[in-house]
């Protein structure tokens, strides 16, 4: 009973920790922002290694996830006999307002979060964040400021080439597997296409990238213990970016559509 | 005649409720070659790191010429910073940039200089450590001794007035220790700098110090010269020195 109390006790505070942790951090990075001019070299090798090479892996899920959106849709049209005409409407809408920006930003969260908190992790352990210390450079606008702000930019981007990819793997399947004709399914699509849903995926997009870069460097910088600490880190990034995706997914979905 | 450098009074650090710093007093001079010595994980090198605040004390001051480097920020702190080199216990070379681009980080997110007297520094650097031929070589090329050595260019760099050395020859076979050693009296020769150095490495020790204190229990248990180190009766001390598993030294 004892050790109970005091194990959520411990989770209680460690949360705290945490949550107090990650605010620090985006304030050091709000302040850094001060630094751009002089960190573009940085900045822009991080865009390239971020966001363009996320780019394949974002361009495959995309495909997928509009073309099992079509054929998922078709079925449920087909079960409750609702025209497939609807289709295009169907799939535009959950691509463009849920699929693309929360499933870019789970994908994002495996493959750069965790890269982000295995690097720094990895330098944290070997001194290196230390040796950039003792030199007068501040980590902070060396190694956070750059990763943060190309997730902060690059996750919005790839959300674009996702909607947009999905919508044309959505097409493909209708008109091949669904049977419907390609001015169906674009019908459909652009007589339900609204700009501001579009925006508030932008929107969800550049909050869900901002958590995975502060995360992945938070977790990072918090790292001991060797090569252990490093693995620890890279998944609890992972975890807690990914458990703040959906829950940040809820709290927009409440706040930017109005029942 | 010596002028205190670098002055720690009253020092205490733990980790989960350890003590491991216990309130530690060590005044330190310009131009002197000072050695820490003690055993594996009695605190040296948090001794070492709390000399350029890469870790805070949990009580006590370390001075920098009079300037408590508590109240050091932003600018003020890097500055003080500057002033210092220190070669790191794994080196800490940053993996992805190459040994050239490791020597000149810190002159060129200095802003202070052009790029070819950077790239002026960074070959009189790699000369004096004997690795000119490995400019663009990646960390990972390199052998436990070159990477050291690397790190001690980089060190350098800046032409501190203070290095540090944090357990310079840990983990290399003797010969290329002794090089390492060699080359630490000659850049403190060269170079006219303060030096302090952390080690258990005994012959490093007696080789690069004209002067040897021992962390023992969190405190200091001697502070002499070499030689009085060596002539010593105390038995702490006797025991480190020669290496012996008994004696008054607990290993836990």
């Amino acid at each position: 009973m004892e050790y109970g109390v005091q194990s959520i006790g411990r989770r209680g505070v460690n949360f705290i920790n945490r949550t107090g942790g990650l605010f620090i951090l985006f304030g050091k990075f709000i302040v850094s922002l001060k630094d751009i001019p002089r960190s573009m070299g940085l900045i822009f090798e991080q865009f390239y290694i971020i966001g363009v090479k996320s780019l394949p892996l974002i361009i495959i899920i995309s495909i997928f996830v509009g073309a099992v959106t079509a054929w998922q849709a078709a079925y449920q049209f087909k079960f409750i006999g609702a025209p497939l005409r609807y289709l295009g409407h169907m799939v535009g809408k959950a691509v463009i307002m849920e699929l693309s920006p929360v499933l870019s930003a789970l994908v994002f969260a495996g493959r750069v979060g965790a890269g982000i908190a295995a690097e720094v992790g990895t330098m944290k352990v070997t001194e290196q964040i230390d040796a950039l210390d003792s030199m007068g450079i501040n980590p902070i606008r060396y190694l956070v400021m750059p990763r943060v702000l190309a997730c902060l930019f690059m996750v919005p981007i790839l959300v674009l080439f996702s909607d947009f990819i999905a919508i044309m793997g959505g097409l493909v399947i209708s008109v091949l597997g669904v049977d419907i004709s390609t001015e169906t399914f674009m019908s459909g699509f652009r007589d339900s296409f609204k700009l501001a849903d579009f925006r508030n995926g932008l929107i969800k997009a550049l909050v869900f990238g901002l958590i995975i870069g502060l995360v992945g460097c938070y977790e990072g910088f918090k790292t001991s213990e060797g090569a252990v600490g490093v693995g620890r880190s890279t998944t609890t990034s992972v975890v807690i970016s990914c458990v703040l995706v959906l829950v940040f997914n809820f709290i927009f979905a409440i706040i930017l559509f109005r029942l | 005649m010596d002028k205190t450098f670098i002055q720690i009074e009253n020092l205490y650090k733990s980790f989960n409720h350890m003590p491991v710093l216990n309130g530690v007093n060590l005044n330190i001079n310009k131009g002197e070659s000072i050695v820490i010595i003690g055993q594996s994980g009695c605190g040296k090198s948090v001794l070492l790191k709390h000399l350029i605040r890469l870790m805070e004390p949990d009580d006590g001051k370390v001075f920098i010429e009079g300037m408590n480097l508590s109240l050091l920020y932003g600018e003020q702190l890097v500055a003080t910073r500057r002033r210092f080199g220190m070669l790191f216990q794994s080196a800490a070379l940053f993996d992805s940039l190459t040994v050239a681009e490791n020597v000149g980080l810190g002159l060129k997110e200095s802003r202070r200089f052009e790029q070819s007297e950077i790239e002026r520094v960074v070959a009189e650097k790699l000369e004096m450590v004997g690795l000119s031929g490995s400019a663009e070589k990646y960390p990972a090329e390199l052998s436990g001794g070159m990477r050291k050595r690397v790190g001690l260019a980089r060190a350098i760099a800046n032409n501190p007035e203070v290095l540090l050395y944090d357990e310079p020859t840990t983990g290399l076979d003797p010969i290329t220790s002794d090089i390492i050693n060699d080359l630490i009296v000659d850049l403190n020769t060269k170079l006219k700098v303060t030096s302090v150095a952390v080690t258990h490495d005994m012959t490093s020790a007696f080789k690069i110090a004209n002067r040897i204190v021992m962390l023992y229990e969190g405190k200091i248990e001697i502070d002499g010269t070499p030689e009085e180190i060596k002539n010593t009766d105390n038995e702490v001390v006797r025991q480190f020195i020669t290496g012996r598993a008994h004696g008054p030294i607990q290993v836990r």
